[in-house]
């Protein structure tokens, strides 16, 4: 895995900021006063230890979880708290830790799914198939079908999901949320349990995605190895807190961060 | 001619979107509209017509409605006839109210209020979940026959509520032989049916099945989910409805809010059980076999009697189906819980391979 992408000259300024969010489940405090920025096209990771908070914090941005207190700051309107339709309404996509696909649908009817907000016929047209719904159909899958390319699971376009192995499954859930032509894309550890060759792919996806279509990515991820190729700016989280924000060079030399990593093995 | 795909290749995604893509699907279906709307007519006994072929048809419909909601959409329901009855006492009193109101439009307007009422007993599906909202939907099953009976205005004050289906009249031609009717049901359902296969392989078929798999991931696409169930519980429901419409003017002629009970509700539901849950054809599919398996296991159990020496007690038969549907019903949510459909796509699975099994 070869750092390949020159990212210096695109990168845009601040897109996405997160100022003092806070978050509780009870009296587990699963997130507490986090503030960062990602900026326009940048891969920004964010990592730590298991139950650190990683996943609570992709699920405030897009409006799954809503803290009790902190902004959202998005493409220039702030939130107090994101709700998630208004979230994929402004543009932003994201895959779960735990394949979240729609298990008894095909492969295709899943990427579509994804593009559902881009859809207008009513219910009546649908029910014809005549004139726009037609169309329409047609027009979102000629869109999907590039994406299903992109990310050469041409083969398994028609098979439900549900039969599919875990990578091929982790690949189609990026495309579903590709699908969407998302702004911001939030990846919760897509390359979990994947093998070296899937991993490799995965990364290969991820950095072409940000360089073909300049999509802003934050990605959870556990392998050092994959962050430190392909992230631009890394943030590390321990028992809810921030301990490291830098590039992975910086990240990696950072002494709280390597105490946090002590004794745990990634 | 062999069940082949090879040599049709799709060049373009417009061919490959079609109602049936593949050419024996297609040539399968239009033989089966053929014989439907030309020789079942011309060869079917009245009794075939009446007994067997129209209820048949109208079971399919309000399979079809329960299947939009719970097989498509995932919200269990249990209300099947109290929507049915709403649909078919609606349509009977915009019948006999509005003078000179063409049938179908009362059918449509019985659909119509069958789905408000549906979206009003599906609110509770947007706070609740499975077993909780079946019984959420048993309410709608034990309140609406009783409405019907109570209020005496909606039977236009007959005894306990039984209506009489006004005749079914369309630009002056009466529906009013076996054939007729029959074929009245036949092009309403089919047309029906249509549009569902539309709707299930549209936006909104796919926004209900994303609620269905993961209602989470569903959001987050933006898929509104109330809307989103809401919808499948009107749509549904307007299937109910005008099934329930035919059942009492094609099928039965009068009915009784009673009539529409509880048993009625779990029937469809064991059609599609059978069938295949989240299949427009397994609707087909699961209301041909429960029509037909009483009418089977008569002519089995009588002539085996017969020609054993046996002499069965009366009520042998209806004892042995509901022993038959039982072990059916085990079965199929056990080993193969997608259905008959799911059977019949395996056997074509199987076929478009064959005589190679790989
Ligand atoms: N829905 C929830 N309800 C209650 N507690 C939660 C919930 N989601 C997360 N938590 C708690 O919040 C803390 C952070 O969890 P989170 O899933 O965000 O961690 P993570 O960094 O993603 O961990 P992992 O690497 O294991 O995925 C944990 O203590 C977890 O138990
Ligand atoms: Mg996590």
């Amino acid at each position: 895995m070869e750092h390949e992408h020159n990212t210096g000259r695109r990168i845009g300024g601040t897109f996405l900021s997160v100022e003092n969010i806070s978050l509780a489940f009870g009296g587990v405090k699963a997130l507490t006063d986090i503030s960062f920025d990602v900026r326009e096209h940048e891969i920004r990771a964010i990592i730590g230890p298991n139950g650190a908070g990683k996943s609570s914090m992709l699920n405030c941005i897009n409006g799954v979880y809503r803290p009790q207190q902190g902004t959202i700051r998005f493409d220039g309107q702030a939130f107090q708290q994101m709700d998630p339709h208004k979230a994929a309404s402004m543009g932003i996509a994201r895959t779960f830790q735990n394949i979240a696909l729609f298990k008894g649908m095909s492969v295709l009817d899943n990427m579509m799914t994804g593009r559902s907000l881009k859809m207008h016929t009513n219910l009546f047209l649908q029910a014809l198939y005549v004139g726009p719904n037609r169309r329409e159909e047609l027009e979102h899958r000629q869109k999907v079908e590039h994406i299903i390319d992109f990310l050469q699971i041409e083969s398994v376009r028609k098979t439900p999901v549900g039969r599919l192995p875990y990578g091929v499954q982790k690949r189609v859930e990026l495309g579903r949320a590709l699908a969407a032509e998302p702004r911001l894309l939030l990846l919760d550890e897509p390359m979990a349990g994947m093998n070296i060759e899937e991993k490799q792919d995965m990364c290969r996806f991820i950095l072409d995605v940000n360089d073909e279509f300049g999509t802003t990515i934050v990605l959870i991820e556990h392998d050092m190895g994959v962050v430190m190729d392909v992230s631009d700016r890394v943030v590390v989280l321990d028992y809810g807190k921030k301990i490291g924000d830098g590039t992975p060079a910086e990240v990696r030399a950072n002494q709280a961060v390597i105490d946090a990593y002590l004794g745990v093995a990634h | 001619m062999l069940y082949r795909e090879s040599g049709q290749f799709k060049t373009s995604y417009a061919a490959d979107q079609q109602l049936f893509p593949i050419l024996q699907d297609r040539i399968g279906v239009l033989t089966l509209l053929a014989v439907a709307l030309v020789a079942v007519p011309l060869l079917a006994s009245d009794y075939w017509l009446t007994a067997i072929l129209i209820p048949f048809l109208v079971f399919a419909l309000a399979a079809l409605g329960l299947n939009i909601l719970t097989g498509y959409a995932g919200q269990l329901s249990l209300g099947t006839a109290a929507f049915m009855a709403v649909g078919a006492f609606a349509a009977y009193n915009f019948q006999l109210r509005i003078p000179g109101i063409p049938i179908l439009v009362s059918f449509a307007l019985g659909g119509l209020t069958s789905a408000a009422v549906g979206v009003l007993f599906g609110l509770p599906s947007l706070r609740i979940k499975g077993f909780y909202l079946a019984v959420a939907t048993l309410a709608a099953q034990f309140f609406i026959p009783w409405l019907l009976v109570k209020v005496s205005w909606f039977s236009n004050n007959s005894s306990s509520g039984v209506i009489t289906a006004q005749p079914v009249e369309i630009l002056g031609f009466v529906f009013d032989t076996p054939v007729r009717k029959y074929l009245f049901v036949l092009v309403v359902v089919a047309v029906m049916a249509l549009a569902a296969k539309n709707m299930v392989r549209s936006a909104i078929g796919r926004a209900w099945m994303a609620v269905r798999d993961m209602d989470v991931a569903a959001e987050v696409i933006g898929i509104r989910i109330m809307q989103t169930k809401l919808i499948a519980f009107a749509v549904s429901s307007f299937y109910c409805g005008v099934a329930g419409a035919l059942y009492a003017y094609a099928y039965l002629g009068s009915v009784e809010p009673d009539g529409f009970n509880l048993d009625l509700s779990f029937r469809i539901l064991f059609m599609i059980i059978i069938g295949g849950v989240g299949s427009i054809m397994g609707s087909f599919l699961g209301a041909a076999f429960i029509t037909l398996l009483p009418i089977f296991l008569d002519i089995v159990l009588t002539d085996g009697a017969i020609w054993l020496g046996l002499n069965l007690p009366s009520g042998t038969t209806s004892m042995a189906q509901l022993v038959v549907f039982g072990a059916l019903i085990i079965f199929f949510l056990i080993v193969e819980p997608l259905g008959l459909a799911r059977l019949w796509q395996i056997a074509k699975e199987k076929l478009r391979l064959w005589p190679f099994p790989h």
